[in-house]
């Protein structure tokens, strides 16, 4: 079984026990998508984190992933309006907002994602 | 394509079998392919939306946190049968209060749970294309 930092992970890179998570475990998955999730200075770091935080808070109080239809909905409420758009959503995560950012929030891969 | 309705016939409850889960997360799938879809509680399936469960004692995911996103992905019907309330003792008051955002009415908080007889359930079900019983 392949592992990130001690944590297991699926075939696909989510982690397998979601209490695994740690910030250090999002920076490892993110790094191996040439994505900088450590450097405060990095391009798109606080708009990124903003996103992966939206997911832990929505996974905490729903316990599901979001499809990527009601992610953006979710975004555009609490991060404003003009970033409730798969366009923005998709220029943090190209392998896909659902996919991508569950992935890094160590959540499951979304419920419904085809 | 055109949109059919669908409704999920929930008869059990929560945590003895995996009826209940199987079938939030069918409608979650469903969700994600813009059907009419709706949801009705049945004899133990009105004990899935009962409000205040706890699962720390049988080491289980507390799915029942899950119907409140459903407003979210536009699943807005849940009818429970009045008769199966109260041949378990419950009210109204018991469940738990979902709601969904009306997108034609400014966003108004909606009521999404609505008790209805079983004769009138019944009524509604012969309305639908696919009956699904979990």
């Amino acid at each position: 079984m392949a592992d990130i930092l001690g944590a297991e992970v699926d075939e696909e890179g989510f982690l397998l026990n979601l209490k695994d998570w740690t910030k250090e475990i999002a920076i490892e998955m993110a790094k191996s998508d040439d994505i900088d999730l450590a450097d405060e200075n990095a391009d798109l770091y606080h708009e990124r984190w903003d996103v992966l935080n939206l997911l832990r808070d929505y996974f905490e109080e729903y316990q599901i992933a979001p499809a990527v239809r009601v992610l953006t909905k979710a975004v555009g409420k609490k991060l404003g309006k003009d970033k409730g758009s798969s366009k923005y959503l998709y220029t943090l995560f190209p392998y896909g907002p659902g996919k991508q950012g569950c992935k890094f929030a160590g959540l499951p891969k979304p419920t419904g994602c085809i | 394509m055109a949109i059919k309705k669908f409704m999920y016939l929930n008869r059990k409850a929560s945590y003895g079998t995996a009826y209940a889960i199987e079938s939030l997360e069918v409608v979650l799938i469903a969700a994600a392919f813009d059907q009419d879809v709706s949801l009705a509680f049945i004899d133990d399936g009105v004990y899935q939306i009962v409000e205040g469960q706890n699962t720390d004692g049988i080491g289980m995911k507390n799915f029942s946190k899950t119907f409140h996103a459903l407003g979210d992905y536009d699943i807005n019907k849940l009818y429970v049968s009045a008769e199966s309330l109260e041949e378990r003792g419950l009210t109204a008051d018991d469940l738990m209060p979902l709601v969904y955002e009306d997108e034609d009415d400014d966003w108004e908080e909606k009521p999404s749970v609505k008790i209805v007889s079983n004769a009138e359930l019944t009524k509604i079900m012969s309305d639908q294309d696919v009956c699904l019983s979990f």
